[in-house]
């Protein structure tokens, strides 16, 4: 999180500090009841949370935080959610950030109809209030999910690449491997036909190990950001 | 990219319909020999074809009409894969613009630059491609011979009717019988392949014959995914095998086919089944063509996989020392697109890029319970060195085991339809 609305020690913090006589302030989210409004707003004509709340459209999301995707009960998910789950994917603060950020950046095949909240304060406000409905230990920095953000954003230069396509179709024998060039999704993901920011931001995402994926992991971290770029071009116009 | 080419191929065609015969042209262009067309020879004659079909002579020289792969013939005889399945045939490459010649390479001469076929074709080659998998070394294991004793003691690392034989026996296997693998040493094909291979038999035995027994005799004393195999075989498939290592034996192994014995360290037991998986070497036209070393592989620079002997020769996959990357069909197609770019670039000065590899292994160990292991790599001037790599962990849960099964028949789709079309 870029702005710090207010700081806050715990006892456990304190202590923590002493040991190590360094400062382990733990931020707050957010504002927990701007968010509830934002919930209202954007998220309710689907999910329900709160005491009684139960699975609509979407699902409850009571106790999210720590939660592995696609675990909810008596929840059908996607496709994408599910294989997002079983690779591993759980919900933090971080990974719930880049998800509402742009929800099909972090799990393509999402059901969620949501285009995605851009500004940084309301994604934090929108989570603080999402946080008070989990029941792991609040405000502890230590305990996990951890009450601190990281900065994910990509930086608007590395979005701006104009990637080389033709570079793209030399890097792209890499991934069709695995990811068939006809746009097939057997067990593996079609990475065919993506709008090339999304590309973009999944595979800095994978990169950055938001998505938990190990293959995937080891094939971004060697792509630098042209690279990236490239084939992200590339497998835009695949199969048009 | 296809679009500029099929409007290419239309204007040249156009253009030598007037003009001449299109042999003509073709004669001029340089000339690639491919030989062995599984996941290297394969994956490098698509690639050409693809990239740089109007320019260049492609001829790929393959034994078998039809490819039966290895990988995922473990996952037959554990009856989760249909023979025909792993079965592909060259039409699809072929129709992209590749001669295909099923008959088998009997020489090479690099003098004067050709290759002789059984039937007495002789193909001239600007650039020969060598991918001829494994052959195995006689006398690896005492007592057993490929040639006189495969078909009582089966290796079945190449596959096809050996694969079919071994099945075969597993289940034909008398009850509360005896299983016997004896593993190769290093370097070999598929290092996880005895162990995933074991798995299967171990379930085929569970659900047919669940008194049976499973022995492993190993000259190595680790191998691939270990901990993952061990912990699986435990879970699965509890009191079935044992393994013994060089340090209880595994390593002094004597076979008697005659008899369906197995000695280990002097010692003489019965088996019912006993698949004899031997030492390895380089396919044997790379023997032939004399780009071998000692040790019976063919050594290549790393940043090109171009022999160490000779310049206008490639040798990948199985066959090759390369350094870090195992033999495996991921490792040859991944290699193979650095053979066809680096040939491209040679013959028609298209850009050559540098040299990244990559490989990942699946494995099967019971139903839905998959695991894998893969790493990325980069030349050196030494060797293919591994840069990042990662394994899964023992204890993951039934879900995660789940997806990592189903990414890989995802995997077999995708580089079959890489390698075949």
């Amino acid at each position: 999180m870029r702005k710090a609305v207010s700081r806050i020690w715990t006892a456990f913090a304190i202590l923590a500090a002493g040991a190590l006589a360094a400062p382990a302030s733990a931020e707050l989210i957010g504002d927990a009841q701007r968010g509830a409004t934002l919930f209202e707003r954007q998220c309710k004509a689907c999910h329900q949370i709160g005491e009684g709340a139960i699975n609509r459209v979407g699902p409850q999301l009571n106790r999210i935080f720590g939660r592995r995707a696609a675990t909810g009960a008596d929840f059908t998910y996607s496709k994408s959610m599910a294989r997002m789950g079983a690779d591993g994917l759980t919900w933090t603060l971080e990974t719930l950030d880049v998800y509402i950020e742009n929800p099909k950046a972090l799990v393509s095949g999402t059901r969620m109809n949501y285009r995605g909240m851009a500004d940084d304060q309301s994604r934090s406000d929108l989570l603080a209030f999402l946080r008070t409905l989990s029941d792991n230990p609040q405000n502890i920095p230590e305990a996990e999910p951890t009450a601190r953000m990281t900065d994910h954003d990509l930086d608007p230069a590395i979005l701006s690449i104009k990637g080389d396509p033709e570079y793209g179709e030399y890097l792209s024998s890499e991934c069709v491997t695995c990811h068939q060039p006809d746009g097939t999704d057997q067990g593996i993901p079609a990475i065919t036909m993506w709008p090339e920011e999304d590309f973009v931001i999944a595979m800095h995402a994978y990169k950055r190990k938001f998505r938990p994926h190990p293959v995937m992991q080891m094939m971004a971290s060697r792509l630098s950001d042209e690279e990236i770029a490239a084939l992200a071009a590339y497998f835009a116009t695949l199969g048009q | 990219m296809s679009l500029n080419r099929r409007l290419f191929i239309g204007t040249a065609a156009a253009m030598t319909a007037g003009l001449a015969a299109p042999w003509v042209r073709a004669q001029t262009k340089p000339r690639v020999v491919v030989i062995g067309g599984g996941p290297g020879g394969g994956t490098v004659a698509r690639y050409l074809a693809k990239d740089a079909g109007d320019a260049l002579d492609i001829t790929l020289v393959e034994a078998n009409p039809i490819y039966t792969t290895c990988f995922f013939s473990n996952l037959y005889i554990g009856g989760f894969w249909d023979f025909e399945n792993l079965q592909h045939g060259y039409d699809k490459i072929a129709a992209g613009g590749v001669t295909v010649i099923n008959d088998m390479a009997m020489g090479v001469d690099r003098a004067a630059k050709t290759v002789t076929l059984a039937g007495g074709q002789v193909l001239p080659y600007d650039r020969l491609v060598l991918s001829p998998g494994i052959d195995f070394k006689d006398g690896s294991v005492p007592g057993w011979s490929a040639d006189q004793h495969a078909e009582i003691m089966p290796h079945a690392y190449k596959a096809g009717p050996q694969t079919q034989l071994l099945k075969k026996q597993v289940e034909e296997m008398r009850e509360g019988g005896l299983f016997c693998m004896v593993a190769p040493p290093n370097p070999y094909r598929c290092p996880p392949g005895p162990y995933e291979r074991i798995s299967m038999v171990a379930h085929v035995l569970k659900t047919r014959n669940p008194t049976a027994k499973i022995l492993v005799l190993d000259p190595k004393d680790k191998y691939s995914k270990q901990a993952l195999f061990e912990e699986g075989w435990q879970k699965h498939y509890s009191g079935m095998v044992e393994w013994l290592g060089p340090d209880m034996g595994g390593g002094v192994v004597e076979v008697r086919p005659d008899t369906m014995e197995v000695v280990v360290d002097g010692e003489v037991t019965k088996v019912d089944v006993c698949n004899v998986i031997p030492g390895q070497m380089a396919g044997k036209i790379a023997q032939i063509a004399q780009v071998t070393d000692d040790n019976g592989w063919a050594p290549v620079m790393p940043d090109s996989m171009k022999s160490k002997l000779d310049e206008n020769v490639f040798v990948l996959g199985d066959a090759s020392a390369q350094g870090d990357m195992p033999k495996s069909g991921f490792a040859a197609n991944s290699q193979a697109k650095i053979v066809a770019m680096t040939i491209r670039g040679e013959l028609t000065g298209s850009k050559v890029f540098p040299a990244k590899y990559t490989n990942t292994c699946w494995s099967l160990i019971a139903p839905e319970d998959g695991v894998k292991v893969g790493a990325s790599y980069e030349p050196t001037p030494e060797k293919i060195a591994s840069v990042t790599s990662f394994v899964s962990n023992t204890g993951e849960d039934a879900a995660l085991r789940k997806a990592t099964y189903e990414e890989s028949l995802g995997w077999y789709a995708g580089i079959t339809t890489d390698i075949f079309g």
